[in-house]
């Protein structure tokens, strides 16, 4: 296997610096409007916690059915810090191992974990906005309330936005750099050819 | 190679697809607004706007289209700056069975009709809280009477009236049991009644009293209204909770698909009392009058209330299955069309009057609730409005057969055809509107061109005050077939119903002044010759007259500490706009206003001895300033002479 350029790894490693972010910043975030609301209520993902107007939107949400949103609802807040810490120890790892392998590996569980991460958030919104209470004051027959994924969405009332943070703005800024030294690795190579 | 560049360029067009976020709704501006609610100094408004207060316990005199506010009205609640409940001659409009109750709720406003039409005569209200209507005249504009409700348990769905001012009706919000009987909350379906109280009222008077009271299921009655035209001697109930939940009613009265309007023919529950089928029931509830003449209220309790229960009378009482815990229930000028209004509900039901008549006819039922027929839902339908919008409150009326209705949760107003029941136009209120009103649009003659919109939230509307901001009301011009919003006024209190009536109907009898020699107060002063000061034992009685700039008497002497002052002020003026006020420095209570010809009274306990100064508050002249005069208290046992005089010097 070929060496990394010097160049390579040093992106390798600010693509890993740049995950320690995550433990500052928010990383998602989910905007709602109503008439009710033009200033918008916002909603903040950390690494392991929620903030924002989590209040309002659940004294909202009650009317419809929908759970009322706790830190406690989602395991992931306990481990993910770890799972981001791996990370981060892997891209060190891999810049120290310079190897053209090693950053394919780790370009491949940076991908793999932001797709979970999506698949994962996903999941919940779809239960969040399908799971609801039968009891709830207002049932509207065939509704469901599942935010987007990414992107917009109309929702009875509300337009919901829901989309990365700085810190998941830092984490795609993160995987360009990577992708960008697999560029730079093969288009290098390719030249000295 | 190609494959990585790809990639990388949808990251980066993806973040930028992702930068642009949606704004929030956009703001409406018109460009002739201005020009369509300015009034001249000087002119004056189309419209008189009567807006309830909410919490304020009062009424609101709005013009329209300026939104300019004139009066407010002290109906429920006492108000210091008149002296309604604090002169001695007002105390008695806000007696109750439970004495003196100072503050009501006040939420709707009915005007009173002849042949279903806008008369200018009076105006009803309701007091929600502790169960009370009053009236109101449209020549002093002030509250004439008060009449206590028994047996309800919050009088919400009133004061709505009949096409000719016969009865107006007082359906209670919250079920009880009847004659304050002490049970197990959770004895509810077995215990809890409603009650719905049909209130005749003079058509000379305007007096009120209570016809009879028809006992029904224990629910919640929300709203009502009077049938008109061909539906004239019915009225319908909007009934929640008829899942009779008695705790959390949020969502335990919101588990039924479908709750009721309850059609009530009330000319035949008139028969029937007539034939003396009603019994005679024992309830304590007050009734206060005030008499222009004597410028005095007096309460009097009453003692009995004429009931039928109307699951003894088979043909008085219908139920028509409504979605879903239904508000509004407005029935439109024509008479025929009923919108029931279920505010958790996904479509609008408007029920036909001719549809619900034949299908009692042939007995087109779905079974009974508590004995009650039930209507076959699709045998009174006309039809259903198709996602009209979210939260449906109220609707009201214009003169060419178009509906208005107020959503709360989508924060709008929808335009739609009673006929068709196609949705026109749809306008954004600014915020999370309640009530709305059309000129004349709850009457058989709507005037139309504006419905105003009274919102429960203003947020970002106006300069904040606080966590407390104001409450508001929105003025759209409906001349055209797009509403168009035109104005936004705030308003004092929180605004529930309101009525807007031609101007021309009401301001040329508006009275200017009261005669001096029709004032019959038994302690009027008609004249500074007859201005006196009395002692009846520790009672001080003085007769003082007000006319620009001085009092009489101004010099008081020979009180003592533990008397009780009575400062009976009669204003001598006969001229437009010279009210007089009357304040003393530690009145525990407040001051008067005394209109000119009128007389009213002040209380006044001195607490220790001194030369006290009183004066006229109401800047009547240019020498207001001198407008004033001293009351000598002497100790308690000390004996002073009684002495009074004006611009005498010993």
């Amino acid at each position: 296997m070929k060496k990394l350029q010097p160049i390579s790894r040093l992106a390798l490693a600010v693509s890993a610096v740049l995950m320690v972010s995550a433990f500052f910043v928010p990383l998602w975030r989910i905007l709602m409007w109503a008439p009710q609301y033009p200033e918008g209520l916002e909603m903040k993902i950390w690494i392991d916690t929620i903030t924002g107007d989590v209040r309002t939107i659940s004294a909202l949400n009650h009317y419809i059915g929908m759970k009322h949103i706790e830190v406690e609802m989602f395991p992931e807040f306990t481990y993910m810090k770890y799972i981001v810490m791996g990370i981060m120890a892997i891209g060190f790892i891999a810049a120290a191992i310079a190897k053209r392998w090693a950053l394919y590996a780790f370009a491949l569980i940076l991908t793999m974990a932001g797709i979970a991460a999506l698949v994962d958030f996903y999941l919940w919104g779809y239960d969040y906005g399908h799971n609801l209470d039968p009891k709830a004051p207002i049932i509207i027959p065939g509704m469901s309330y599942q935010p987007p994924l990414m992107g917009t969405k109309i929702l009875l009332n509300f337009t919901a936005f829901s989309g990365p943070d700085i810190g998941g703005w830092l984490f795609v800024l993160a995987a360009i750099l990577v992708f960008a030294a697999i560029f730079y690795e093969i288009y290098f190579q390719r030249k000295k050819i | 190679m190609n494959k990585i560049t790809n990639k990388v360029s949808i990251l980066l067009i993806l973040a930028g697809v992702l930068a642009c976020q949606p704004k929030g709704p956009a703001t409406v501006t018109t460009s002739d607004a201005a020009g369509k609610v300015y009034v001249a100094p000087g002119q004056y408004d189309e419209f008189y706007n009567i807006v309830s207060g909410g919490f304020n316990g009062q009424i609101g005199v709005y013009g329209i289209p300026s939104g300019r506010l004139f009066r407010i009205l002290p109906v429920f609640a006492v108000s210091p700056e008149s002296g309604y409940g604090f002169s001695e001659e007002t105390k008695p409009m806000l007696n109750t069975s439970h004495g003196f109750v100072p503050w009501d709720d006040l939420h709707h406003i009915a005007l009173s009709t002849t042949k279903g039409e806008h008369d200018g005569r009076w105006a009803f209200a309701n007091g929600n809280n502790t169960p009370r209507v009053a009236r109101v005249s449209f020549e002093s504009f002030r509250t004439e009477e008060i009449l206590e409700i028994p047996n309800s348990g919050g009088n919400h769905s009133s004061p709505f009236i009949t096409e000719n001012t016969e009865y107006l009706v007082a359906g209670t919000r919250f079920s009880i049991p009847m004659a304050n009987k002490d049970v197990p909350i959770d004895s509810y379906k077995e215990n809890f009644k409603g009650s719905i109280s049909f209130i005749k009222v003079d058509q000379e008077s305007g007096r009120m009293n209570i016809a009879f009271q028809l006992r029904t299921p224990g629910f919640n009655y929300d709203l009502s209204r009077a049938g008109k035209g061909p539906s004239h001697g019915w009225f319908f109930f909007s009934c929640y909770n008829t899942e009779q939940a008695h705790t959390l009613l949020e969502v335990n009265a919101s588990q039924r698909d479908k709750d009721f309007i309850m059609a009530i023919n009330w000319k035949k529950a008139e028969e029937y009392i007539a034939q003396g089928k009603g019994r005679v029931e024992k309830a304590k509830y007050a009734h206060n009058v005030y008499d222009e003449k004597t410028h005095m209220a007096t309460s009097t309790i009453k003692e009995e209330v004429v009931v039928l229960d109307i699951k003894d009378f088979p043909d008085i009482a219908y139920f028509i299955p409504c979605p879903k815990s239904p508000h509004g229930c407005d029935v439109d000028p024509s008479g025929e069309y009923i919108v029931g209004s279920g505010k958790l509900a996904a479509m609008m039901p408007v029920f036909s009057f001719t549809k619900l008549q034949n299908a009692i006819a042939n007995k087109t039922y779905d079974g009974d609730f508590d004995g009650i027929p039930v209507i076959k839902y699709e045998a009174a339908l006309h039809g259903e409005v198709k996602k009209p919008g979210l939260g449906p409150l109220h609707t009201e009326f214009d003169e060419k057969g178009n509906a208005y209705t107020s959503f709360f949760v989508s924060s709008e107003i929808v335009k739609w055809n009673v006929k068709t029941l196609e949705v026109l136009d749809r306008v954004p209120t600014y915020y999370s509107i309640g009530h709305l009103s059309v000129p004349g649009g709850p009457t058989s003659k709507p005037h139309g061109k504006y419905v105003i919109a009274y919102n429960k939230i203003t947020k970002d509307r106006y300069l904040p005050t606080g966590p407390e901001l104001t409450q508001s009301a929105q003025l759209y011009d409906i001349s055209g077939d797009k509403m168009q919003l035109l104005l936004d006024f705030p308003t004092v209190g929180e605004p529930h119903y309101a009525e807007a009536i031609p101007a021309s109907l009401i301001r040329e009898k508006s009275r200017k002044i009261y005669k001096i020699e029709e004032n019959e107060n038994p302690y009027a002063a008609k004249g500074e010759a007859q201005a006196r000061v009395e002692r009846k034992g520790n009672e001080i009685h003085v007769y003082m007259t007000a006319i620009r700039s001085h009092l009489t008497p101004d010099n008081i002497e020979g009180v003592n500490v533990g008397d009780e002052v009575y400062f009976h002020v009669t204003n001598l003026e006969q001229d437009w706009d010279v009210p007089h006020g009357f304040a003393i420095k530690g009145a525990l209570n407040a001051e008067i206003l005394i209109m000119p010809g009128e007389t009213q009274t002040l209380k006044w306990k001195p607490q220790q001895p001194g030369v006290v100064p009183f004066y006229c508050t109401d800047f009547c002249s240019a020498l207001h300033q001198e407008m004033s005069g001293y009351i000598r208290i002497s100790a308690a046992g000390v004996k002073t002479p009684l002495k009074f005089s004006t611009g005498t010097f010993e």
